[in-house]
């Protein structure tokens, strides 16, 4: 992980708009030197607007953009020294990989011996050194990828930009190259600034992660603290599975509050006052399931019945409606068959588990 | 094999064997070759036929005398060549033209794109007399070094041949996807020159072709401008010597179209060569 204390490549106060369509409010961003930075959300909340007004594809309307302590904002793409890997397929098509790799060294006018070290090793770092004289349509997509990054690395980028390169490519081949690429930028110790709607992929990745949506930063944060602790109902939404409930502070001291009928203890409500409507935010995998005989109705649980098995291979998740709606328990698969379909369950979570958001967004 | 493929392929013969079905029999398509043939005839014969005038010595005697009268004339080498050198210059002028115009449509300027479309379209709707005329009258201005020159000439020339060019060269850029590559180049430091000649042009190599000998095609042939401009063109060569000779224009039709045909024989050899990579572009094979 890097250094992200010291700002490297900073974003300040920058908003795109494309005609009557704000892309981006206000966006704030810092990086520290060799971080693995994530841009995640869903499509249209301005993570590739970002990206593009850092590589100097997009101008700002406002705001600037500041490399290493120099204000970049109006330097043109082509002198800004940032690696870029798109989403589309982007070699040259009439490069073979190994030319395609050289290409910025060429522009920089290297010599001809730096140019097919550099290319040698840089195809070797990405699995490809067999097939430094291919064309990019003798690969595959995969492959095409990795020539691309070999491609970015060999300029020694100041930031390496990458705007969703892995959304082309199957499943199984996304999982590897992705591993590939944090090693890589580990072992290099490079900047990167990634763009990414999948979730999975940018927790697994990422020294840090800035969720967004409609064009703002909800929450910045390691992984673990956007998984664990969601700043927003939107983050709470996006990144994994989440259930929400609309509830109301039955008592601040004792951390308890009302769903319905259903009562249950959280301390994160703690401090709050009676009454005050809040969203409990309570992940699938955190809930333990006991089955119920009709009738008995135990305090501090969420009380249902099956009404679905999900297998999702090593987990199964079952759903459960309550009262208060339906909620999602995830359960190890081996586990799971106790609880069959129409039986009543108690949903019970450890009370320093839940996430109270306050009831507004 | 499985069973079930087992099944699929025996399913025919068992449709034979019970005899309740005739096994379909393809049948030479008769009319389609009958079209074939009238199509082929209707291009071929009138060549052959004036081959064949064109070899007449005599009454009933052949030989290639109308061909070496042809080829001694210093004017037709000299047509020839003037005609070169005007397909030559049309080339070159509507392609430095043409490319960066076109390239620039396609990535900045998309919603030009039906009016250049349009634009395309104009030279076939201009006889060429018109066209003429207006060059001669609007550029009289101009130095003499081009108006009494063929430059003028060459002008007219890239305006005609516009629409060729820019409709191959469009074909060529929708083919590739221009904004990632250029994109791609400009993070690697490359400038717009930079971007244009070393990555776009290359990727556009079949279709400069194919706008090169057509162009070419277009200025060998083209009369009406040069016989008004008074330039004594390959075409008005011709036209001079369907007038005087009669076997000797048949030797030089036949002429023509072996360098039309060598033409596009170039097409289809150098496209095959190097198109096979630009049809292609940045998928997964």
């Amino acid at each position: 992980m890097g250094c992200a204390s010291v700002a490297y490549l900073e974003l300040q106060g920058v908003r795109k708009e494309f005609g009557h369509v704000v892309a981006l409010e206000s966006l704030d961003l810092d990086l520290g030197r060799g971080e693995f930075f994530s841009l995640l959300g869903p499509s249209g909340c301005g993570k590739t607007t970002a990206l593009r007004i850092v590589a100097g594809f997009e101008l700002p309307d406002r705001g600037r953009v500041v490399l290493d302590g120099r204000d970049i904002t109006d330097v043109p793409p082509n002198r800004r020294d940032m690696g870029m890997v798109f989403q589309a397929y982007s070699l040259f098509p009439n490069m073979t990989a190994r030319e395609n790799v050289e290409f910025g060294l060429r522009i920089r006018r290297r010599p001809p011996e730096e140019r097919a070290r550099r290319a040698a090793e840089l195809l070797e770092l990405v699995g490809l050194g067999q097939h430094g004289d291919r064309y990019p349509y003798q690969l595959s997509g995969g492959q095409q990828q990795r020539v691309a990054l070999a491609r970015a690395l060999a300029i020694e980028p100041r930031v390496l930009l990458m705007d969703e390169p892995l959304s082309a490519l199957d499943a199984r081949v996304r999982v590897t190259l992705r591993e590939e690429i944090r090693r890589i930028q580990t072992q290099l110790g490079i900047t990167v600034l990634y763009v990414t709607h999948d979730q999975e992929e940018a927790l697994s990745i990422s020294d840090r992660v800035a969720v967004m949506s409609s064009g703002r930063v909800e929450q910045i944060g390691t992984p673990p603290e956007i998984y664990g602790a969601p700043a927003t109902p939107f983050v709470a939404e996006f990144v994994g599975t989440m259930n929400r409930l609309e509830a109301v502070v039955e008592d601040g001291a004792a951390g308890r509050v009302r769903a319905g009928s259903l009562r249950l203890v959280a301390h994160a409500v703690r401090g709050r006052r009676e009454g005050e409507r809040v969203l409990v935010l309570i992940r699938p995998e955190s809930l333990t399931l006991e089955a119920l005989p009709d009738g008995e109705t135990p305090d501090g649980a969420l009380v249902g019945r099956v009404a679905a098995h999900v297998f999702l291979g090593a987990m199964t998740r079952l759903k459960i409606d309550t009262e208060a709606g339906e909620i999602a328990a995830d359960l190890p698969s081996t586990g799971a068959g106790r609880f069959a379909v129409g039986a009543r369950v108690a949903a019970r979570v450890a009370p320093e588990l839940p996430r109270i958001l306050d009831l507004s967004g | 094999m499985s069973e079930a493929a087992a099944r699929i392929e025996e399913a025919p013969a068992a449709v034979t064997a019970g005899g309740g079905r005739a096994r379909r029999v393809r049948r030479f398509p008769w009319w389609g070759a009958l079209w074939l043939v009238l199509g082929a005839a209707y291009f071929l014969l009138p060549l052959l036929a004036t081959l064949q005038f064109s070899l007449r010595v005599g009454r009933d005697a052949y030989g290639l005398d109308a061909y070496r009268k042809i080829l001694a004339d210093p004017f037709f080498r000299d047509s020839l060549w003037l005609s070169f050198k005007l397909s030559v210059y049309t080339i070159v002028v509507a392609l430095l033209l043409l490319v960066p115009t076109a390239y620039w449509v396609h990535l900045k300027l998309p919603r030009l794109q039906p009016a250049v479309e349009f634009l395309t379209v104009l030279p076939f709707v201009v006889p060429p007399i018109v066209l003429v005329v207006g060059l001669l009258r609007g550029f009289r201005w101009t130095p003499t070094w081009f108006y009494g020159g063929y430059l003028l000439l060459v002008a007219g020339y890239v305006v005609l041949s516009f629409p060729y060019v820019y409709r191959s060269l469009d074909a060529g850029l929708r083919a590739i996807d221009i904004h990632t590559l250029t994109e791609a180049a400009q993070s690697l430091g490359a400038s717009w020159p930079q971007v244009l000649f070393r990555v776009i042009v290359p990727n556009l190599k079949a279709s400069l072709l194919s706008a090169a000998f057509l162009t070419f095609a277009i200025v060998m042939g083209e009369f009406t401008m040069a016989v008004i401009m008074l330039f004594n063109t390959f075409a008005v060569y011709i036209a001079y010597v369907m007038e005087t000779q009669a076997t000797g224009a048949a030797a030089l039709s036949v002429i023509s179209f072996a360098i039309t045909w060598l033409s596009m024989l170039g097409i289809l050899v150098v496209g095959r060569r190097v198109g096979g990579r630009q049809v292609q572009i940045g998928g997964v094979r």
